[in-house]
């Protein structure tokens, strides 16, 4: 088994990055006119790329299967994006930035891709307000900072709950500004079917048009994949509902090693399930941390009367109420990282102190933050800090204009309103730290195909702090696969055109052709939902916030089986040459279908709890995860040898140079 | 809860449509619209027939993909509310509901409830953006102060998901409220204002021959708009373009 290779760049980790673009390969501006790429995925990401190398001068075709760029799921984003800018002076640095980002993802990252990440964020808030993003400001006129989970600094950059509309929305203004030079040909509406390589690089892909169900061939001199996580494959997640792994899936089927999939982050702040019609889950944005406090009841008998309607959260007397995170880890207290809290909510309702119908919620309570915020207020304004009502009132004001509109979509869909009794929550599906594996010129193992943003696995290690997925979207997209992409392309520019013409296009077109075909004329019996639904259960039970052998062993074999009814007695209506939904999700829930296996496969492999994965036969005594340096200190990258049961895992090693390997601690 | 449907079916864009009623029980008043929506169609797969085509893609209120005209109104009846956001708690037992396209000239129907909102997107192509580079070596992003209160202006302005509701409630489809959005934005903001003056003009024009219709102050739109987006935009958008020609 031979192993992988980073590329990684010697010298000192801080002028990595700096020696890198210094030596490596240029293409003209006279011979960018001459080179085409193709993007996939309009997220922060693919946007960014697509802007970016657009506007040095490449041909871009870009793909998005919304009916615009602007509606990818980055826009869902809420919370915030990192920057060591150090505004605030509470001691940030570069250095600070990428030590949290290698702790939080406990230690399963690459440094030199982290260095490199920590060191270019400071420069996307300034890109990003030159773009006219609307950041929030102080009264002094400059933008303000909040803190997330992990960190002890303020770093954070936000717009409100808003930010990754409004970061997306400053990327695909830059797009737009390229798509009206003709610099990029934006393609909606469409999805990649498959990658067509010729001599072994990836030359074009296989496209559908979701109006009319057309196929179309598209040729390029690289392939850039920016199409997003695989969330999707619990059916319940945060993702949008269109959300797929379908491009990943095939560069990985083509010969692309497929990364760490078993990585993946369980939010701990989402809205519970309501019930089984359910289609989606929210997520509350892990900025209300900042404020809000998580307990459950202390005594299991107040717990009874709250299920039973008896007893309203408000009523509990606060020596009665467990705050489980303070008590738990008092150093990070309610802003320990996604994967901490999520287990730690997990143990509660496990124990029985979950609240709610279902059991399966914890209290996430703004009394505290509305009663602080209100004396501070009413001090300011030199008012009566007493007087109970009016320092209600002033300090629930503060908190409408921090989560007004967080506020206001966890009343819209739960029907109670959290200003006055506390929301409930309870982790759900909302992040894949895994993905495809890439290099670091972000190609993957296949020349000339690149992966970028939550579609590769690159940077965030085991578990991802908040508000570092919009800064690795656009640290790739604008700043780090543009410059890397020319190193490959410079050989590129005498080829000239890429033929669509050629035998590789029209097989690839044929073969997806006839999958299409086979969806429809197949006579089964149930509906695409039926299986993604059941799926999505085997995955949540099975591979979810905590593992086992036996758990995973069954998962695999179950996985196994639905994909092979799926086959056999899939129900897709309608034709192929038309706008067809059905169609569209069977494609995406059959490669849901082999992920999982490779997900839980590589969940059983990795034997050690580390980041998001957490098997519980290796954990500590009191509960914390339990990591095997010794054994596991590498990144698993999968290689596709025709089914998920035959890939072989392929080893890429972690050096840990610069900072020192630690059992990770937020107490 | 039990409802009857009064669906708008159409097969393409070229085909004629018609409404089309539909029965259905069991639905939970904790179910949103979309939820609902999913409920009939598993009924029609089931059925062997056509399910409803709708776009959708968050169902978090924020991306903009969903549409439909519910019961005379664009995300129905609830305020500030897309539809994905919609709930069945705000509709009685036995109601019957009328979905529709949002209509439009500039928005022609693909298939049932599907619309093809290009038009938004082509707008925001003729001067949606400030023309800088992407390199970042722009100035550090505390070098200008903005003052909070035209930050958060340019904020709210930003806030439009681009769903087309202002267009489908407005009796002249005129897409005002949603240019002017864009224009306000970048107008508010020192960054913005250096190319003012093309900006508007050029979205306007490019507004003008995606066939959307002309401003009568009806108000519709401020009030169907699922976030909230102010007429004071398009004051300001007016304004701007006054000025615009006045220099020219």
């Amino acid at each position: 088994m031979s192993k992988m290779d980073s590329k990684t760049p010697k010298g000192a980790l801080s002028e990595k990055w700096t020696n890198h673009k210094s030596n490596i390969n240029l293409v003209s501006p006279a011979n960018k006119r001459l080179i085409d790429v193709i993007v996939v995925g309009t997220g922060l990401a693919g946007a960014s790329a697509s802007a970016t190398l657009a506007e040095l001068g490449y041909n871009v075709k870009a793909f998005c299967f919304q009916d615009s760029p602007r509606r990818a799921h980055s826009i869902a984003a809420q919370g915030g994006i990192n920057a060591a800018k150090n505004y605030q002076g509470d001691g940030d640095s570069t250095y600070r930035l990428f030590y949290d980002t290698i702790k939080g993802g406990d230690y399963r990252s690459r440094e030199g891709n982290v260095y490199r990440l920590a060191e270019v964020s400071a420069n996307i808030i300034d890109q990003c307000v030159a773009q006219g993003v609307p950041f929030a400001r102080d009264y002094g006129g400059l933008l303000d900072n909040r803190s997330f989970g992990g960190v002890l600094v303020s770093r954070t950059f936000y717009a409100k709950g808003q930010t990754g509309q409004q970061l997306l929305l400053g990327a695909y203004s830059a797009m737009n500004r390229q798509i009206g030079r003709g610099k990029i040909k934006m393609y909606n509406r469409h999805e990649m079917m498959d990658l067509v390589l010729v001599d072994g690089k990836a030359r074009g892909i296989i496209t559908r048009n979701l109006i009319n169900g057309k196929l179309e061939r598209h040729g390029a001199h690289a392939v850039v994949i920016a199409s997003g996580g695989y969330g999707n494959a619990f059916f319940l997640s945060t993702n949008a509902m269109g959300s797929n792994v379908t491009a990943a899936w095939k560069i990985h089927k083509k010969g692309a090693h497929f990364a760490n999939p078993c990585f993946t982050q369980i939010h701990p702040t989402c809205i519970p399930v309501s019930g089984d019609h359910q289609s989606k889950l929210t997520l509350m944005s892990e900025s209300l941390r900042n404020d809000g406090r998580i307990w459950v009841p202390k005594n299991i008998e107040d717990v009874k009367a709250i299920r039973e309607g008896g007893l309203r959260p408000t009523e509990i007397d606060e020596e009665n109420r467990d705050y489980y995170l303070e008590r738990r880890y008092p150093a990070f207290g309610n802003l320990v990282p996604r994967d901490v809290a999520s287990r730690a909510a997990k143990e509660r309702c496990d124990a029985g102190y979950g609240v709610n119908k279902t059991g399966q919620a914890v209290y996430l309570d703004f009394s505290s933050a509305i009663q602080r915020y209100g004396r501070e207020e009413a001090h300011v304004k030199g008012l009566d800090e007493e007087d109970k009502l009016l320092v209600n009132n002033l300090g629930k004001q503060i908190v409408k204009s921090k989560y007004g509109n967080l506020f206001q979509m966890y009343e819209k869909i739960v029907d109670q309103n959290p200003y006055e009794t506390p929301m409930m929550i309870y982790p759900a599906v909302h992040y894949t730290m895994g993905g495809v594996w890439v290099d670091y010129n972000l190609m993957t193992s296949i020349p000339g195909c690149y992966a970028i943003g939550e579609a590769n696995f690159s940077d965030h290690g085991a578990n991802r702090l908040g508000a570092s997925a919009l800064m690795q979207g656009l640290a790739d997209g604008y700043f780090i696969l543009p410059y890397t992409i020319g190193d490959y392309l410079s050989a590129d520019i005498r080829t000239g055109k890429i033929s669509t013409e050629t035998p590789e296009f029209v097989l690839a077109e044929e073969a997806v052709r006839v999958k299409l075909a086979k969806f429809i004329h197949n006579k089964g019996e149930h509906s695409v939902d039926y299986y993604h639904k059941k799926l999505g259960k085997i995955m949540w039970n099975k591979c979810g916030m905590s593992r086992n052998e036996k758990g995973l062993k069954e998962a695999i074999s179950e996985i196994k089986s639905l994909r092979k009814n799926f086959y056999k007695s899939i129900k897709v209506p309608g034709k192929v040459d038309e706008f067809n939904e059905e169609l569209a999700k069977a494609v995406r829930v059959a490669d849901f279908l082999e992920l999982g296996e490779l997900f839980a496969k590589d969940a059983l492999e990795r034997t050690e709890s580390c980041g998001g994965h957490f098997r519980e036969e290796f954990q500590t005594p009191e509960g914390e995860a339990l990591r095997d340096d010794n054994f596991f200190n590498f990144v698993s990258a999968w290689e596709n040898n025709g089914s998920p049961s035959e890939s072989t895992l392929r080893k890429e090693m972690l050096y840990y140079e610069e900072i020192e390997v630690k059992t990770r601690s937020y107490k | 809860m039990n409802l009857t449907l009064k669906i708008w079916r159409q097969s393409n864009s070229e085909s004629k449509g018609k409404m089309v009623k539909y029965n259905i029980s069991e639905i939970s008043p904790d179910m949103s619209f979309l939820e609902m929506m999913d409920a009939l169609n598993n009924q029609l797969i089931k059925k062997g027939d056509d399910p409803v085509a709708f776009d959708h893609d968050c169902r978090e209120g924020i991306c903009g993909m969903c549409s439909m005209f519910i019961d005379g109104e664009a995300h129905g009846p609830d305020r500030l509310t897309t539809t994905c956001q919609l709930h069945m708690r705000k509709f009685k037992d036995g109601q019957t509901i009328t979905i529709e396209p949002f209509r439009a000239n500039a928005f022609p129907v693909i298939k049932d409830l599907v619309v093809d909102r290009s038009a938004f997107d082509r707008v925001q192509q003729a001067g949606g953006f400030i023309s800088i580079n992407t390199s970042g070596n722009t100035q550090d992003a505390n070098s200008i102060p903005i003052e909070k209160d035209d930050a958060d202006r340019a904020f709210d302005a930003a806030t439009c998901i681009g769903c087309g509701a202002c267009v489908a409630s407005c009796k002249n489809a005129s897409a005002m409220l949603f240019v002017s959005a864009k224009v306000s934005q970048y107008s508010l903001l020192p960054q913005g204002k250096v190319e003012a003056t093309d900006r508007v003009r050029n979205m306007v024009k490019q507004m003008d021959q995606e066939g959307f219709g002309n401003c009568t102050n009806t108000g519709a739109c401020e009030v169907e708009c699922p976030k909230g987006i102010s007429l004071e935009n398009i004051a300001r958008m007016n304004r701007e373009y006054l000025s615009t020609l006045l220099k020219s």
